[in-house]
């Protein structure tokens, strides 16, 4: 049972999250007409074991999405932070 | 064995007798007693038949571990099969039975099974009967569950109550023995918040298996004193820790089977406990392992330490005749304790040696002891032993009526494997430990594999974890014990038994014996996790809890490997079996999941309407107006619409509020068409695709002003939308001026439908114009009255003329009266959601069922949508080759050919030629029966889609063995050209 530090809600039970997958990865820039790179961000994953970046969203909370700083392999939670850039609001 | 409590001491409480009934038989016990002791009290023997054999089976154990004495508790709705009658605590009116026994437990035809046992080996049921034909297993297998099994549930309601609680603490003590009670006692001294759980009604652990009038007692009396008096300190009993989990989080069940006789009282009968800690002591001492020798199954053998607890604690003198078996120490206590209670006893210890002392004490105690000796195998139920007297080699018999073994002592390390630590073998113990313990985890006594010494090792691991918690007080001085340490002993037999005649079992519960895992070595099941699912073993309610080391040495000797590199296999949650209604606990019945209702619920219930589930809704399915059951109600209803006037409930519809200088821009992107261009005051159809372009959702969005968008969604992905748009609002296009919010249960919605609709809602709503010139087919509009906003989308899922009210959810009910009372001239009705995806079926409308994000936009005839001068997610991933193959499964309409036959959801289709078998050309989504084609109609997927139009197929149901004819036709049933929406 991962415990998840909200920036905005404090600690609360990853049940009132939803995942979204690796953080790490960047989208293809909307437009763009490359479908090898729409390819392989759709469908190709690394399975890493140990340090991750993950997003979650604080669906019963906040509703912001958040990156996660999560151990696969302990299940270790480090810091969340919030996905958007620092001045978006 | 009549007669076998003692007429003074133990654990019980003489002055508060219990009664209760065992099968026919009316019983009492006392307070004090678990179920097992009270039958073996009253001269109870045979506790039930075994597994496959169908050999008489008694108590082995005193505890969870237990692997024969598995009664059923309760009657009607309240009957549970395989309880443990060892942890069963007992209560007065209790009723138990046994099970497994056809026709009954004591005189049992299939014992039948134990004679024809060399056919019974491992494997046998699969490799018997798993062929040559396929499904032959399915066959057999009832008839093999009926002679092979344990107990049976009933089909009844439940009528308990289980609740969940959620729990915090600084550090939680698991396991109320020594070293337990020192743990909580040390952190509780310390200034932490400290839960203390342990699985027994008494607390004490192995301190309970020790006379009452020992200083063993006095030390567990003191320190329960002390526990009383920490303020910080809460103590659970009759309470398992199920499973550790990541985060120091622990699942516990806390049982209350006995102190609520009556369901009626609303009483819990068990509460499933998540509690979170900032620490954990494992103090869940030791289990001990039997020895393999021949029969070693009958009743009156017992392990040793379930010997001497049943007489300290429960006063039971299970027979005036002993022979305890050991590899190690720990035996000679019950050896002594049993010699001191009367009666004669004969010690056979493996080793040629015992530790110092324990002889002289045992001479004192006139206990007959002969080392190196090992049994060969147990005679009769139970009349002597056979054994083999180590120097001599000679084998010599032993009368007695009980016959307790020691094979040692293993670590109940369960728990910390949960969370992922693979247990390391201690060469030097003989046993597994637990393997590395991540921060914030200690453990503590016998868990760990230290036997001797608890009190310190507890204190310490108790203070340990106060420190970790943060707590800073003194811990205060362990306990000393004032008595000798009874010398530990762990060291377990490694060798194959050397026995004669019968089998040998290493699982008692499911019936693996010595020879069945030899077999499965022999047959290549060599590795430990592939002989227990070749063998069953440790596969029953027990979880081999005294099986699974035993077996592992087994086949590391087999395979002439060491037992650390053979291994162990998984311990998984839960440590032992758990309810499913403590799982559920209150989410049953109508709490089985959230409901979510909509503004005009209450109405919709005083008026007639049955109500249906729609994902989390509910909504109207039909009106009792329009007919007295579902399959009249909704073809009136569909009349109605159709040539008359309608109003349904649409407030369930996803609706989000988007705006912002780039919300244009933000809905360019997300839906496959265009929306920068949508004027103000119109609304627009849209399809949102997944990245992967399946299709994702689709809806309508109306412009209401240059910056404001309102967005509707199916209802059943309201929440995976919203949820979208927000991860690409802020992880991706952070730079769109755009806010998303859910305004579902803002809004009230209402559709009014039917050739009647516009002149329904002009006597409803006289303020504002609805003439088709200035509110065209997708124009919008909103105002006020009386200072309500009201909202009015021209659209329409049924085909007919129809319009979207939309209003604040508390003036819901009011709008919608309004509209029923001033449109009644015209002969308004409510209509339901059957009817409703009735009406869209025949439009050709698609809906959730076929928005199944395995479609793409061409499955779907939609491929004209999308935009070919913008991106839009998922424009690029649509032309891979997978998703652009004519032959897909794509969109059709089914007409029915057979007048008297029905068109059934689910069916799987074939061409007219095929032989109906395997996965078909497609299958059907949606089906109705079409008032205006008057015969059953369908949407589907099929392979080639529209290609095949015309062409007749058939829909093969196996389920009911039915197949129908169908023909393909265009999904757009009724007025194709749409000329009824623009009148």
């Amino acid at each position: 049972m991962l415990r998840i530090p909200c920036p905005h809600c404090g600690e609360r039970d990853y049940t009132e999250f939803r995942y979204g997958g690796d953080a790490g990865r960047t989208r293809p820039a909307h437009g763009s007409q490359s479908v090898r790179a729409w390819h392989d961000h759709v469908f190709l994953f690394a399975n890493p074991k140990g340090a991750h970046r993950e997003y979650w969203q604080h669906v019963h909370g906040c509703r912001q999405w958040l990156v996660l700083e999560r151990d696969t392999a302990t299940g270790s939670v480090g810091r969340a932070s919030l996905a958007r850039p620092p001045g978006v609001p | 064995m009549s007669g076998a409590r003692l007429a003074a001491g133990g654990r019980i409480d003489r002055s508060r007798p219990l009664a209760f009934r065992f099968e026919t038989r009316r019983l009492t016990g006392y307070a004090g007693d678990t179920l097992a002791s009270a039958l073996l009290a009253a001269g109870v023997r045979l506790f039930g038949r075994s597994f496959k054999y169908h050999r008489p089976r008694s108590v082995v154990a005193a505890g969870p571990e237990e692997p024969n004495a598995l009664l059923t508790l309760g009657v009607g709705g309240r009957r549970t099969p395989n309880i443990p009658a060892t942890t069963t605590e007992l209560y007065e009116g209790l009723v138990c039975e046994r099970q497994n026994g056809w026709p009954s437990v004591d005189f049992d035809l299939l014992t039948v099974n134990s004679w024809i046992g060399a056919l019974l080996s491992a494997g046998f049921y699969y490799k018997t009967f798993m062929g040559p034909r396929r499904g032959s297993w399915m066959f057999y297998e009832p008839f093999i569950r009926r002679a092979a099994g344990l107990g049976r549930a009933d089909h009844l309601p439940d009528p308990d109550r289980y609740h969940t609680r959620h729990a915090f603490t600084d550090v939680l003590v698991i396991g109320a023995g020594p070293a337990g009670l020192s743990a909580a006692v040390a952190a509780g001294r310390a200034g932490a918040r400290v839960l203390l759980v342990e699985q027994d009604f008494e607390l004490g652990g192995s301190l309970l298996s020790a006379p009452v009038a020992g200083p063993e007692e006095q030390v567990r009396r003191a320190l329960l004193a002390e526990l009383e008096s920490l303020p910080r300190v809460e103590v659970l009993r009759r309470t398992t820790a199920l499973g550790l989990y990541d985060g120091r989080f622990a699942a516990l069940l806390e049982r209350h089977e006995h102190a609520s006789p009556d369901p009626a009282l609303g009483a819990p009968r068990e509460v499933l406990v998540g509690v979170r800690a900032r620490a954990i002591v494992y103090a869940t001492g030791a289990i001990e392992q039997p020895l393999l020798f021949g029969d070693n199954d009958r009743p009156g053998v017992m392990l040793a330490g379930a010997v001497r607890a049943y007489l300290h604690r429960h006063a039971l003198l299970l027979g005036r005749r002993a022979v305890i078996a050991t590899n190690n120490d720990s035996a000679w206590a019950t050896a002594l304790d049993l010699a001191a209670a009367g009666a004669e006893v004969t010690l056979l210890d493996e080793r040629p040696a015992a530790s110092a002392g324990l002889a002289e004490r045992a001479r004192r105690g006139g206990v007959e002891v002969r080392h190196s000796s090992r049994l060969l195998r147990a005679i009769g139920a139970l009349r002597g032993v056979e054994w083999l007297e180590g120097e001599s080699h000679s084998r010599r018999r032993t009368p007695c009526e009980l016959l307790g073994v020691s094979g040692g002592w293993s670590p109940a390390l369960h728990l910390s494997s949960h969370t992922g630590a693979r247990p390391a073998y201690d060469a030097a113990l003989g046993c597994f430990v637990p393997g590395p313990f991540p921060a914030g985890v200690f453990g503590a006594g016998s868990v760990m594999g230290r036997h001797a010494g608890p009190w310190a090792d507890g204190h310490q691991a108790g203070e340990s974890a106060a420190r970790n918690a943060g707590a800073s007080g003194s811990a205060g001085d362990a306990v000393r014990p004032s008595w000798e340490a009874w010398p530990g002993g762990a060291a377990l037999s490694p060798r194959n038994p050397p026995r004669r005649g019968g089998k040998a079992f290493v699982d008692f519960q499911n019936d693996v014996t010595t020879d069945d895992l030899a077999l499965a070595h022999e047959e290549g099941y060599e590795a430990v996790e592939h002989a227990k699912r070749y063998t069953t073993l440790g596969m029953g309610t027990d979880q081999g809890k005294i099986s699974n080391l035993n077996a592992a040495r087994l086949l590391a000797g087999l395979r002439g490997i060491e037992i650390q590199d053979a291994g162990t296999t998984t311990y998984r949650p839960p440590y032992t079996p758990v309810s499913i209604g403590a799982l559920a606990g209150r989410s049953v019945g109508r709490h089985f999941r959230p409901i979510r209702r909509t503004p005009l619920h209450d109405w919709h219930l005083a008026n007639g309407a049955v109500m249906t589930e729609a994902g989390p809704w509910l909504r109207p399915w039909y009106y009792r107006w329009a007919g007295a059951d579902a399959g009249s109600a909704y073809l009136a209803e569909m009349r109605q619409v159709r040539e008359q006037v309608g109003l349904s409930d649409v407030s369930s519809l996803g609706k989000i509020d988007v705006q912002g200088p780039d919300a244009a821009e933000f809905l360019d992107r997300v839906y496959v068409n265009g929306f920068a261009k949508l004027p103000i005051g119109k609304a627009r159809y849209g399809v949102m695709l997944n990245d992967d372009a399946t299709v994702l959702d689709d809806g309508t969005t109306a412009r209401f002003g240059e910056t404001r968008y309102f967005m509707t969604t199916t209802t059943a992905h309201a929440a995976d939308v919203m949820s979208w748009l927000e991860f690409l609002l802020q992880t991706a296009w952070c730079d769109l001026r755009v806010q998303v919010v859910s305004v579902t249960d803002a809004w009230a919605g209402m559709s009014v439908a039917g050739p009647r609709a516009r002149a329904a809602l002009e006597l409803a709503l006289p303020e504002v114009s609805l003439a088709d010139a200035a509110l065209p087919h997708m124009a919008v509009r909103e105002f006020e009255i009386a200072g309500v906003p009201v909202r009015i989308l021209r659209l329409s899922f049924s085909g007919e003329l129809a319009y979207e009210v939309y209003v604040p959810a508390d003036r819901g009910v009011a709008m919608w009266t309004r509209i029923l009372e001033r449109a009644a001239p015209l002969g308004i009705r409510p209509y339901g959601l059957e009817a409703l995806a009735s009406l869209r079926i025949e439009k050709g409308h698609v809906a959730g069922l076929e928005l199944d994000q395995r479609n793409t936009l061409d499955d779907l005839g939609l491929g004209k949508l999308a935009s070919r001068t913008k991106a839009y997610v998922g424009r690029e991933l649509r032309e891979r080759p997978e998703l652009t193959d004519p032959e897909r499964w794509s969109l059709v309409g089914l007409e029915c050919l057979e007048p008297a036959a029905r068109l059934r959801g689910g069916a799987i289709l074939f061409a007219r030629d095929e032989t109906p078998a395997g996965h078909g050309r497609g299958y059907i989504t949606s089906v109705t029966w079409s008032t205006v084609r008057g015969k059953p109609i369908a949407l589907g997927l099929y392979r080639g889609g529209l290609r095949h139009a015309g062409e007749e197929i058939v829909c093969a149901y196996p389920l009911l063995g039915e197949t129908v004819r169908a023909r393909i036709v265009s999904p757009m049933f009724y007025d194709p050209a749409g000329e009824r929406l623009h009148v």
